[in-house]
């Protein structure tokens, strides 16, 4: 059952190109960097080279006196700025310890990249210049880079919280006291696997860029950021600055990408408000790439331990997880949540019998604090359930995807015994909306030609084969849309997860929507204009898009978790309803019929039955503005504002397939073909959908072949360059086939779901699967991220004796 | 991604770029493309207080045949490398390495001279230049001198080339038909070789040269000396590594590179020998 909408102008579902693109592609976009602000001084923030070291003193008198230069602050001098310290909005425990963290660290550096002055000066280059003159002493001390170090507390890193432990989260479910551990016990066969999930940089193509414009007069400052999360920023800056939150005004210009990195609040934002109001002048800092890889928060680490059960058809009976999370130096936004989001997901796309038990205990470590990454948590869970999979289908000794097939949630649980949709309740007590994961893996199996590739097999992965073929899947689904406010309240989240939209009919029935939500690369301003095109019948270039500027769209959460869509696409749907709701009275009134008797169809009301009676919503746009023959009790003005609050999170879900061939003298890994079958229920702009999957394929599969943030003992970063870390280009891509099965979500009006992060959802673990499987004739069944041609490599070596 | 401060000077000729490098010593700098000097200036790695920039020296940038050998111009980019047809002809190596060099974008910048002049072991045109036993013609106030490749490599980063002095061509012998194979493995197309092999073989003689397998462009000689006194190319490419050093890097440990020298060699030879 589907309840969406029958469709009235065809709009939705077209390949609509990018309204965004000509100004981006032709360098006319105006990011943080392009404003002109008259009198602009600039910051530059002088960074710890040591990743854990006491800060003994500092002299700044030889950068103060360089020309320029207007002020030089260190952390004592600004400490009594902050009416707060930076925040963290997911205390996922009452006992979470969480140091406090300034935007200039006052005592100690606790990574590389803390910051420990800054810099005021009339131009860029004399800001960076007075970097190199500032002379401070540090005590180093030990760095603290492994995470089961980290818990040994052998080296506190926050003397006040004195342990290196922040929290333990626990997600138990059993139908009986102690069924997890009968299952195991019962079991025919059990697996227990240990992956790492190492650390990752975002690297959005925008570095940070911040510039804070103090108005003259009364106190109120707008605060332009790169960010995703301008609505967040307002209140956390007012929050943390003390400044009145009617005073602060964000604005996130154009934003080159952002992929959770831009999730945050942080030092620099802070201290560009904080010192143009202290100097009075409007204040600039521009992140540097290697400043990025450092200061910008990473992705990832986690170190997994997942052990499953399962009978002797392999069924799964029990799935136990065991994390260690890698939070850094400090707790940044959401940084503690990261792993709670994967916490239902270690089941995967499994009838799974309430036998789960999930455990994160997430440490400090001297580095750089991570957070929210494209998928945030959930490409973890997918992995190791999938790459587990694997493992207990070759335990086994059945094809993997006949251990799949046997343990698929199927369609027909999502019905009820009268045949009633209801979706489906998981051993967790969350509702998987709806799904039909036979029917997206079997796509994907014809386009993978899976059966050719086994068969293909036999005759190449001969022994002493220089080039071996692997073929690897993953069935995912995607926990998002967030979020339910009740669900988060649940989790300790400090908001809601709302959205809200304003939609209004100007007199000459071209139309504004105002979205809460905050675009930075997904083309919000194309799809969201096709929605209320199709909903009011107009033309979608009759709509205009206004969003990201707190002061034109005041309500909103902003842009993540695959959210916008599935919460701030409906909320314009709903805001559309309510013009239309407005709209019908004021046509009733003059076509002098009943409301209920009129119809809206391809932007005109008419009388049910006598077609010829009609008026269009451009002539009711026009009545409501002149206002001078409404009915009694409606307002002038065709305006609506909607919130809306998700009854339930969207569940995307799909199966990837990926074929590698791996040459067995170098270690290197040729991706042959990749395909991906999504379902994120009904879709806006196709065209736009697969480029998400095509983004998001490469960056899981970066996570599987190419990147890892790496740190020496010392706690130096040694990939702190687009030189050092690898970024796939554009030519490392191998084709990808996409294909969609469209189940549509049944918990909103559009029957929509989210497709953000889906690609890097499924792509590490299927990729990973392929690299195993075409290795495991070799003996090798267990490889680290990522599979780079030297680890491969050794991996080969090291079961044929080095030969 | 701001460099310190530096002086810039424009340079029209080779010898008022000599005068000018004479006149500020030491800390002052070529600056040809820029595709070596300038992220290393971003970074502060490098902090010239002078770049005397020498990009529009119009009269280095050639490719001519002078009979038995091919005479380039430094300031020839690598685009103009990859497709002369001069190159195509008789030296077909040289051009199909360098069209390995950084993606389009460098090499449209960065130029010939500028590459083996900065001496880096990773970048493809030194070893290969080396491979084709090229003599390298470097200008100083006393006029000009010749250098032999395996003569100019003296470190990391360091050449024979004295600070006063300029790269002003590279002559590159004629290959006569030889077979030949430009092997280059990295994990990124656009990246610099984790290890790189530059090969010839012609009538029982052969020039074999590894990238990033030591600091500085290495001649595999003992390869070269195998297959002339008859080894197989499986016996010959065992020897790919006796002349390097090669150092361990996030990309390679000096194990695997060593390895993966031996086993590019091998595949070099096989091609060469088609």
């Amino acid at each position: 059952m589907s309840i969406t909408e029958e469709r009235t102008n065809n709009v939705i579902g077209q390949r609509m190109l990018r309204r965004e693109d000509p100004a981006l592609l032709t360098g006319e976009a105006k990011f943080v960097n392009d404003l002109v602000i008259p009198g602009a001084l600039h910051l530059a923030v002088l960074r710890s080279p040591y990743a854990h070291a006491r800060i003994v003193s500092i002299d700044v008198s030889d950068a103060a006196s360089m020309p320029g230069v207007v002020a030089v602050y260190t952390g004592k001098d600004l400490h009594s700025t902050w009416a707060a310290p930076m925040p963290c909005a997911w205390p996922v425990t009452p006992d979470m310890k969480n140091p406090a963290h300034y935007p200039l660290a006052i005592d100690k550096a606790c990574y590389v990249g803390d910051g420990v002055a800054a810099v005021l000066a009339t131009s860029e280059t004399a800001s960076r210049d007075a970097l190199d003159a500032i002379d401070v002493v540090y005590e180093p001390l030990p760095a603290v880079i492994d995470l089961e170090d980290a818990l040994s507390d052998r080296v506190i890193i926050h003397d006040a919280i004195g342990t290196n432990k922040s929290y333990t989260w626990n997600l138990k479910v059993e139908s009986a006291e102690g069924a997890v551990d009968q299952a195991f016990k019962n079991a025919a066969y059990t697996v227990s696997e240990r992956y790492i999930q190492q650390r990752l940089i975002p690297m959005a193509m925008e570095p940070r860029a911040v510039a804070a414009v103090p108005q003259p007069f009364g106190g109120d400052v707008t605060l332009y950021s790169a960010t995703q999360v301008p609505h967040i920023l307002k209140v956390m800056t007012a929050i943390t600055l003390g400044i009145p939150e009617h005073q602060m005004r964000v604005v996130a210009p154009s934003v080159g990408g952002g992929f959770g990195s831009k999730l945050d609040v942080y030092a620099e934002e802070l201290l560009c408000v904080a010192l143009a109001r202290k100097h009075g002048a409007p204040v600039r800092w521009v992140e540097e790439r290697s400043e990025n890889t450092q200061a910008t928060i990473h992705g990832r680490g986690q170190i997994q331990n997942i052990e499953l059960a399962a009978d002797k058809d392999g069924k799964l009976t029990a799935v136990r997880v065991r994390l260690i999370g890698d939070m850094g130096a400090y707790l940044q936004l959401v940084t503690p949540g990261v792993p709670l989001l994967g916490a239902f997901l270690y089941g995967g796309v499994y009838h799974l019998p309430q036998a789960y038990d999930f455990s994160c205990t997430s440490v400090f470590t001297t580095m750089t604090p991570t957070d929210a990454y494209r998928g945030a948590g959930r490409p973890e869970a997918t992995y190791a359930i999938e790459v587990a999979m694997d493992a207990l289908a070759r335990t086994m000794g059945i094809d993997p995807y006949e251990l799949r097939k046997r343990n698929y949630i199927q369609k027909e649980q999502f019905y009820d015994a009268t045949g009633n949709h209801v979706g489906y309740t998981a051993f967790h007590g969350l509702n998987y909306d709806s799904g039909d994961h036979l029917a997206a893996a079997e796509k994907a199996m014809q386009h993978a030609n899976y059966a050719g590739i086994r068969k293909q097999q036999k005759t190449q992965n001969v022994p002493g084969a220089r080039k071996r073929l692997g073929i690897g899947m993953t069935s995912y689904f995607e926990m998002c849309g967030l979020a339910p406010s009740r669900v988060l309240a649940s989790l300790n989240y400090g908001a809601g997860g709302w959205e809200s939209a304003t939609v209004r009919v100007l007199p000459t029935s071209k139309v504004q929507v105002v979205t809460g939500t905050s675009p930075h690369g997904q083309g919000h301003e194309t799809s969201w204009a096709m929605i209320a095109a199709e909903k009011l019948g107009v033309a979608p270039e009759d709509v205009d898009v206004l969003h990201s500027d707190t002061a034109i769209a005041p309500l909103g959460l902003d842009t993540y978790g695959s959210r916008s869509l599935a919460v701030g696409g409906v909320a314009i749907a709903g805001a559309c309803d309510k013009v239309i709701d407005k709209a019908r009275l004021i046509a009733a009134h003059q076509l002098e019929c009943a409301a209920e008797d009129l119809q809206f169809d391809k932007g005109t009301f008419s009388v049910k039955g006598s077609p010829d009676k009609a008026v269009p919503i451009a002539a009711i746009a026009f009545a409501a503005f002149t206002a001078h023959n409404l009915p009694d009790g409606v307002e002038p003005n065709l305006e609506a504002q909607y919130t809306h609050d998700p009854k339930n999170f969207s569940w995307p879900f799909g199966t990837h397939i990926c074929v590698v061939e791996i040459d067995t003298e170098t270690g290197k890994v040729d991706v042959l073909k990749y395909v991906a079958v999504d379902d994120c229920g009904n879709q806006i702009n196709p065209l736009i959908v697969e480029g998400q999957v095509h983004g998001g394929v490469v960056q899981g599969m970066a996570q599987a072949l190419y990147e890892e943030a790496v740190y020496d003992k010392d706690g130096n970063l040694k990939t702190s360059n687009l030189a050092e870390y690898l970024v796939p280009a554009a030519c490392d891509v191998p084709p990808i086939t996409t294909d969609f099965t469209v189940t549509p979500s049944t918990t909103n009006q559009l029957g929509v779901k989210g497709i953000g992060e889906a690609g890097t959802i499924g792509a590490a673990s299927a990729v990973m699967n392929a690299v195993i499987d075409a290795l495991s004739g070799l003996g090798i069944t267990k490889l680290d991220m990522p599979a780079s041609p030297n680890n491969v490599w050794k991996a080969i070596q090291s079961v044929q004796g080095g030969k | 991604m701001i460099p310190a401060a530096f002086d810039y000077k424009r340079a029209g000729s080779a010898d008022e770029a000599i005068a000018l490098i004479g006149q500020y010593g030491d800390e002052a700098k070529f600056l040809a493309g820029g595709h070596s000097l300038i992220p290393l200036m971003k970074l502060r790695l490098a902090q010239p207080t002078v770049l005397v920039d020498i990009g529009r020296v119009k009269d280095l940038s050639y490719v001519k045949d002078a009979g038995d050998h091919i005479a380039i111009g430094a300031l020839t980019r690598h685009m103009d490398v990859e497709k002369s047809p001069v190159l195509a002809q008789h030296v077909p190596l040289l051009a199909h390495a360098a069209s390995h060099v950084g993606d389009a974008q460098v090499r449209h910048r960065g130029t010939i001279g500028g590459s083996i002049a900065h001496a880096d072991p990773a970048s493809d045109l030194p070893a290969t230049t080396l491979a084709l036993g090229a003599t390298y013609v470097v200008q100083g106030p006393k006029g000009k001198r010749e250098i032999a490749a395996k003569d100019f490599y003296k470190g990391f980063l360091e050449s024979a080339l004295a600070a006063d002095e300029m790269l002003v061509e590279i002559k590159v012998p004629k290959m006569n038909g030889a077979g030949w194979s430009f092997q280059k493995f990295n994990r990124r197309a656009q990246d610099w070789a984790i290890v790189g092999v530059a090969a010839w073989r012609n009538n029982g003689t052969s020039g074999v040269a590894l990238v990033n397998m030591g600091s500085t462009p290495v001649l595999a000689s003992a390869v070269s000396t195998a297959l002339s006194k008859g080894a197989s190319v499986a016996d010959a490419a065992a020897h790919a590594a006796d002349d390097a050093e090669p150092q361990g890097d996030l990309n390679a440990s000096v194990e695997y590179r060593t390895h993966l020298a031996k086993v590019l060699v091998r595949r070099a030879l096989e091609e060469a020998s088609k």
